[in-house]
């Protein structure tokens, strides 16, 4: 449902003033000190353009570092329980990567798949995604090796791409898309070829490896006996590449308590923590921190595509970039899609 | 460069080391990843450059590298000081690890405990001129802006646990935030456990952190997390003349009983 | 802002790991550390609607202290109420060993696939287990013997390092005297007490001892790791195929609905596949369980 049209940079305040009318929150990459975070610009000229990629992802829209799930309350011998509201707020998530926008369908496929969980669901329904086209990317992107694209429109309402510094070629894709553009028709001029120019525009992402041919290759590299013991042997088995990743959503489930009152906590977790699969009797199925990284490469490129029908990573590279040992995911699962031809 | 690779081939053919422990070229041109040279084509791969400040004698305590047998750890005075002060915590024995002491281009191999004292006795202890005023700089500031500086700076922790991993003292087998009975730090990332994880770990390090940057070095978040350590460093040495990392006589200053100690609540 | 409530508007879809309460309505203390409680739901109108079948499992619950994951250890013939049996291991466990009769517990599921026991209708059905690893077990044994006289001969053979250690004794003394079901309970040697009638060795030795027979016959199979590890080759000798084998995993898990990401072996959710899996199953899948 694609449709093109101009927007002027400097339109949009008005825009983004629609959508606080409407009721909407908005968040967007803004500066902090040194630093790109999301947050909700107080005006338009603080949310950031110029980098590559967030440190951070976007995915604490859906999926926070932590979630109370419960309140709770001891009464003698009963419990008073208490339950977070599925209503989420209505959300437009402005000046996203491509890549980013295209992490939210593996997020809703892992949380909606046979049990849906409600939270996730709600937070995605109410959320709109407007992202921007990439000009520039750098050695760690490989978006073009998992099925994306500096220009993809996979997971956006909207996608906006830099015509000039003055004007934003705009994709309505969606009918949120349409909505959210809707909340300001005037806003929007026809665009007279100018979408032609498109992919001119675009960065030049190198395509690494095959996503969908690594999948059906890496079963038989399970077993190999060094390829994962040499890529793990620098990890420290911290949890920063889980962390900063668009589609990692591994959680753990604690309570905390403080006399007779407690929540019971969803929290972000990492298949990359020895402690993650430990059992209670000592045992550990994936006792090595090789195996614990296989499991990653694994889950991401094997496991979630062939159970999920999705790709768990969209090349965004934040994992590489905040690795404290340089571990590369792109260049890794590329020597092992060459070791598996 | 080409002497460290020298001397990295040289010992891994006499059979002194197996593995020498160093940096290659990592995923961009300013940035360098842990190496392991087991071989003279993986010494070749050795580099050494203004980027190379992970420590890696993190690696001397990982079951996968000490099966490979005897390791020689390339690094600054802060790797050197993380020997002295694994020896002090009884984690590497005299002469189970040589470290190849870089400095202005220039190899030094140090087989002993004692020759990484005397090396470090000839250099200057304490923190870089830069180091220190910007520590003097965070302690000119108020009570009340250090407070704002550092509730937002750990707001944003996002429990990654990057600068534990990388630190090469925290090497407990079970850290206390994973302790749950009792839990002791709250588990979830918001402002409250935040501080308390930082604190907890800032607190367990004071007197035996050696002030390398590898846990600020690894925040995702660039949380300045050394200036916590530096200032307990700066305050252990003050209080007990504690330097880490400078002896293997030393003892560390938390965990010794002392009959004459200065506080009452301990007597 | 996340508004908090007791009771979610009807439009507003269930959380899905919001734990049912239910009562503790008895405790039995097995074994050292090891305790069962029956329970009920404090809500009759959410007990009339549950149901399970052998081999499902639940997260139970300690309000602030957390979750842990068992299996359902009653059979689902009999109904009104459920019992888990579980060791005293963690905090979640320690602080579930402190409630007594009367108190109230989380709990939701039940998860996870079934033992097919309808379709081993007309076999031999041969249960073999160790430890605190019974209790999955049980529940599939209670299910057989209350719809006895749709299985040939049923046999058990159980041991614990341990006479202290044997659990659900007085249910092993009915299995006993019943002449229907063929039993044999052993302990480690060394675990025997001098009142001890029972076998003396390890449950691969006792298997290879009784010989049960492969033709037409189910093995359930569910033990410690080293168990399992010492038996299958006895099994495999014996003549039983790995498609006659059956064993329960128990693999860590948090959310038990194929979220949390840590219970899978290879591309299997052990919550969600599993935890039932015949021993033809699980050759097909890594070694990481």
């Amino acid at each position: 449902m694609s449709e093109s049209s101009i927007l002027q940079r400097a339109s949009l305040g008005a825009w983004l003033e629609a959508m606080g009318r409407a009721g909407r929150r908005v968040l967007a990459p803004v500066q902090e000190a040194d630093r790109v975070v999301f947050g909700t610009p107080s005006a338009p000229e603080q949310i950031a353009t110029g980098f590559v990629q967030t440190p951070g992802s976007a995915k604490s829209v859906v999926f926070p570092p932590f979630d109370e799930m419960l309140r709770f309350r001891t009464n003698g011998e009963d419990v008073h329980v208490e339950e977070p509201s599925i209503a989420a707020e209505p959300t437009v998530l402005f000046g996203v990567r491509p890549c980013d926008a295209a992490s939210f369908a593996t997020l809703k496929a892992v949380f909606t798949w046979d049990s849906p969980d409600a939270w996730v669901e709600s937070r995605m329904a109410n959320l709109t995604v407007i992202s921007v086209s990439c000009t520039q990317c750098d050695e760690y992107c490989f978006c073009t090796s998992v099925g994306g694209g500096p220009g993809s429109t996979q997971g956006s309402d909207i996608l906006l791409t830099p015509l000039d510094d003055r004007r934003w070629l705009v994709e309505v894709l969606t009918e949120k898309g349409r909505a959210a553009a809707g909340l300001a028709p005037q806003l929007f001029a026809p665009a007279n070829g100018e979408a032609a120019s498109k992919e001119k525009l675009l960065a030049q992402v190198p395509v690494r490896f095959e996503a969908k041919e690594v999948a059906g290759e890496l079963p038989s590299l399970f077993d190999h006996p060094e390829v994962w013991k040499e890529q793990s042997l620098r990890c420290l088995g911290c949890g920063a590449c889980a962390f900063v990743c668009p589609t990692c959503s591994c959680f753990d489930i604690q309570d905390e308590r403080v006399r007779d009152q407690g929540t019971r906590l969803r929290c972000w977790d990492s298949c990359g923590f020895r402690l993650f699969t430990l059992h209670a009797s000592g045992h550990n199925p994936r006792h090595v921190q090789s195996e614990r990284w296989r499991q990653r490469v694994m889950h991401k490129f094997s496991y979630q595509p062939e159970r999920l029908g999705v790709t768990g990573c969209v090349g965004c590279g934040r994992c590489s970039r905040a690795c404290p040992v340089d571990m590369n995911l792109g260049e890794h699962v590329r020597r092992l899609s060459e070791m598996s031809v | 460069m080409e002497l460290l690779r020298d001397k990295a081939k040289s010992l891994l053919k006499s059979g002194a080391v197996q593995v020498v422990i160093g940096y290659a070229a990592g995923s961009a041109t300013d940035r360098f990843r842990p190496h392991f040279a087991r071989s003279a084509d993986e010494a070749d791969r050795l580099v050494f450059g203004d980027g190379c400040r992970q420590n890696l004698a993190v690696y001397l305590l990982k079951p996968e590298v000490r099966a490979m047998g005897k390791a020689a750890v390339v690094g600054g005075p802060t790797t050197l000081r993380t020997l002295l002060q694994y020896a002090v915590e009884n984690q590497v024995s005299d002469g189970s690890a040589v470290a190849l002491a870089l400095e202005d281009g220039r190899v030094e191999e140090l087989t002993s405990f004692a020759a990484v004292e005397e090396y470090l006795a000839q250099r200057p202890h304490g923190l870089s001129e830069e180091d220190r005023a910007e520590l003097e700089q965070h302690a000119g500031r108020s009570r009340e802006d250090r407070w704002a500086y550092w509730s937002g700076e750990l707001a944003r922790c996002i429990r990654c646990y990057a600068c534990r991993a990388a630190c090469p003292l925290c090497y407990c087998e079970q850290c206390i935030t994973e302790n749950n009975q009792p839990q002791w730090v709250p588990v979830a990332s918001d402002a409250f456990g935040n501080l308390e994880w930082n604190v907890v770990r800032a607190m367990h390090l004071a007197g035996r952190c050696v002030n390398c940057g590898s846990c600020a070095a690894a925040c995702p978040q660039n949380i300045r997390i050394d200036l916590l350590n530096q200032v307990l460093a700066q305050e252990a040495m003050t209080q007990f003349g504690a330097e880490a990392g400078y002896s293997v006589r030393k003892e560390y200053a938390l965990s010794v009983f002392k009959p004459d100690d200065k506080e009452t609540f301990i007597r | 802002m996340t508004t908090f409530s007791t009771a979610p508007s009807a439009s507003e879809r269930r959380n899905l790991y919001t734990p049912h309460k239910m009562r503790i309505v008895k405790a039995t203390d097995e074994a050292p550390g090891v305790r069962t409680f029956q329970l009920q739901f404090v809500d009759s109108e959410v007990g009339a609607r549950f149901s399970f079948e052998a081999g499902q499992f639940g997260e139970y619950s300690v309000y602030g202290e957390g979750e842990s994951t068992f299996c359902i250890a009653s059979s689902p013939t009999r109904t009104g109420y459920i019992e888990c049996t579980f060791r005293q291991a963690g905090r979640v466990t320690s602080a579930l060993a402190d409630r007594q009769e009367g108190d109230i517990i989380g709990f939701r599921g039940p998860y996870g696939n079934t033992f097919p026991v309808e379709r081993w209708e007309g076999k031999n059905v041969l249960f073999i287990a160790g430890g605190i690893a019974l209790p999955p077990v049980r529940c599939v044994i209670w299910n057989v013997l209350d719809l006895r006289d749709r299985y040939r001969d049923v046999s058990i053979i159980y041991g614990a390092r341990t006479v202290a250690d044997l659990v659900y004794k007085h249910e092993l003394a009915e299995w006993d005297q019943r002449s229907d079901v063929n039993l044999w309970v052993t302990v480690d040697p060394g675990g025997q007490t001098p009142e001890w009638t029972g076998k003396v060795g390890f449950v691969p030795a006792i298997v290879e001892e009784v010989r049960p027979r492969p033709a037409d016959t189910i093995a359930v199979l569910c033990g410690p790791p080293i168990m399992i590890k010492l038996t299958l080759p006895v099994l495999a000798k014996l003549g039983f195929a790995p498609e006659q084998i059956y064993t329960t995993l128990e693999n860590r898990m948090k959310c038990g609905v194929g979220k949390c990401g840590r219970c899978n072996v290879g591309k299997v959710f052990v919550c969600k596949d599993g935890p039932v899996f015949t021993l033809a199953q699980l050759n097909e899948l890594p070694p990481e369980y």
